[in-house]
């Protein structure tokens, strides 16, 4: 069936002329129908769009057009619902936003279209990219398709399902604290954080502005380095993107992991990770061990720091950047008296609970008295973990560690303790303190229930091209990445 | 872990979210446990650590001043609540 190819394993057949973007549309069409009432990834999809899109895509393969200039040619791929694409949604799957139509392409968007992407669909996910398992959606949660009582992580986590589901070629993410990496590794996928600049923010809703980075979700690394290829690059709408070259990440593909040296920070090997994750992840340090490379012992004694510093960080950010919602220039309004009152009760009725917590968080850590005890102390944290990364990589070319502590949990565990859901990002969220790029990808599933085990490796900044050589070096020595939920 | 001296109605107010009495009551108490895991960073000898604000140290990024298009008013008016001769309407602000 064609919805179970890989992106460049379709990108192959359009270019043979054995299918067309339009089979290929209409195959995820079909199995959105199929299987999207059990997942439910999908918040809003506009099938005819979808398909002109498809249509327009084979009248340029006709014309000669190749895969060398546009490789994403004919290729349909959904969006996280918080990119702005012209007159499609961006809902954020926020109540707030109400029947927002986006007025413009975000760079992002405008790249994939340039590089030939049949863009469709907005998936679900945690609201304001504010959660680790989509139950923060105003929309209701996605279900894993590995086990549908469960998450399928957050906050992309409807980018991991469909991708999973294999209801889409790829997706597009975010990751604020480990948002495209935890899903992916809940759901048995790859995902990739670039290093913060590589990639474009305009036209991407804000959540922490220094942390805030978009990223694939595919089937295998190869499909995540022809999107970052695609994606990356200097944006003089974004003045944090950085003026750097972009390599071309898929040629250089293919090496083995000899002599390669991968660091194992201690402070990471915590009691309390589950115990097949674990024995997955020493199979999988073993398993590198044996295509050559090199595994040192490494420390980031700042690690058990990381979400404090986040939570701070981050809530602080967003409490600048959720202002903007306030029910004057696009969302839904909640009448009052006066300017005042309408701001509160708009914001009161339109924020979900997670929202509403973290912006009031924020608000506290950046307030008069409180600033320098929170604020600025976990800036300087922040500082201390980004040197324990600069530490590490004097002596190893990448790290390798866990993504996630557990597999999957059940709908409803960790929704009534917040600090508890905010702990499964314990191995993410120093990546993005740092600004570093990081990748998950399968290592191996639990055994009752089947459910994935993610790996991740972490690179050095602006390094994502030997982050992906390993992890594809890793995953092409392995079965895991071929291996699919049943349904 | 430490009490906290944190009034949920007055920063709540601070960022403009009007909660019903039920969600003060949770929102404060979750927050007071959130607040007494981060305190957690006291630990840490700051003395001498320069914050960071971003991870990649660009300064300063400027582009030539000059004039290029931007959206239509229609566009940028599209998605208001209220809205009429090309204005947003607001609540009445100066009596």
């Amino acid at each position: 069936m064609l919805h179970e190819l890989t992106l460049s394993g379709l990108t192959a057949k359009l270019a043979a002329k054995e299918v067309s973007s339009r089979d290929a549309m209409q195959s995820c069409l079909d199995r959105i129908d199929a299987v999207d009432g059990q997942v439910n990834a999908f918040m809003s999809l506009d099938r005819d769009d979808a398909l002109v899109q498809a249509d327009a895509a084979d009248a340029a393969l006709a014309k000669g057009n190749t895969h060398a200039a546009q490789p994403l040619l004919g290729v349909p791929i959904s969006l996280k619902d918080l990119f702005c694409a012209k007159g499609q949604p961006a809902n954020c799957s926020s109540k707030i936003l109400g029947d927002f139509r986006s007025p413009y392409d975000g760079t992002v968007v405008r790249k994939l279209r340039d590089a030939g992407a049949v863009l469709f669909g907005r998936l679900n996910m945690d609201e304001f990219a504010m959660g680790s398992s989509t139950e923060n959606s105003a929309f209701g949660r996605s279900n894993n398709p590995w086990d549908l009582e469960r998450v399928p992580g957050g906050s992309s986590g409807g980018c991991a399902a469909a991708v999973a589901a294999q209801e889409c070629f790829a997706s597009i993410g975010t990751d604020t604290g480990g948002s495209i990496r935890q899903p992916a590794a809940l759901c048995g996928c790859v995902g990739l954080k670039p290093t913060y600049g590589r990639v474009s923010r305009f036209g991407v809703v804000a959540f922490a502005s220094s942390l805030d980075q978009v990223g694939p979700l595919t089937k295998d690394v190869r499909d995540s380095a022809t999107l970052l290829g695609a994606m990356s690059g200097h944006d003089p709408h974004d003045s944090t993107s950085v003026p750097a070259d972009v390599p071309d990440y898929v040629a250089e593909l293919g090496g083995d992991l000899k002599g390669t040296k991968l660091g194992l920070p201690r402070e990471f090997l915590i009691d309390g990770i589950d115990p097949e994750v674990r024995a997955a992840f020493d199979a999988a340090v073993k398993q590198c061990e044996s295509l050559g490379a090199e595994i040192h012992e490494v420390s980031m004694p700042h690690t058990e720091y990381g979400v404090a510093t986040y939570y701070i960080v981050a809530t602080a950010e967003a409490s600048a950047n959720l202002a903007r919602f306030d029910g004057i220039r696009y969302g839904d309004r909640v009448d009052g008296d006066d300017p005042f009152s309408l701001y509160c009760n708009t914001r009161g009725h339109g924020f979900g609970e997670e929202v509403k917590r973290r912006i009031i968080l924020g608000t506290y850590v950046l307030s008069s008295g409180y600033y320098d005890a929170y604020y600025l102390r976990a800036q300087k944290a922040r500082t201390l973990i980004k040197r324990d990364f600069e530490q590490a990589f004097e002596t190893v070319d990448a790290l390798i560690t866990p993504t996630v502590p557990a597999p999957a949990f059940k709908a409803g565990e960790k929704m009534d303790d917040p600090l508890q859901m905010y702990l499964s990002d314990i191995f993410t969220i120093s990546c993005n303190l740092a600004g570093t790029c990081g990748i998950s990808l399968p290592c191996g599933f639990t055994s009752k229930p089947k459910l994935p085990i993610g790996l991740q490796f972490l690179g050095k900044p602006f390094g994502e091209s030997e982050l992906m050589q390993i992890a594809h070096a890793y995953e092409q020595a392995t079965p895991w990445h071929t291996e699919r939920a049943a349904f | 872990m430490a009490k906290t001296d944190f009034d949920i109605k007055y920063v709540a107010n601070l960022a403009r979210i009007a909660l019903t009495p039920d969600e003060e009551a949770r929102l404060g108490s979750q927050l007071d446990d959130i607040l007494g895991y981060v305190k957690k960073l006291e630990e840490l000898d700051v003395t001498g650590v320069e914050p960071m604000a971003h991870a990649v140290p660009l300064a300063n990024v400027l582009r030539d001043d000059e004039v290029r298009p931007s959206i239509p008013q229609e566009a940028a008016l599209a998605n208001a609540p209220k809205q009429a001769n090309g204005l947003f309407i607001v609540p009445k602000i100066v009596e």
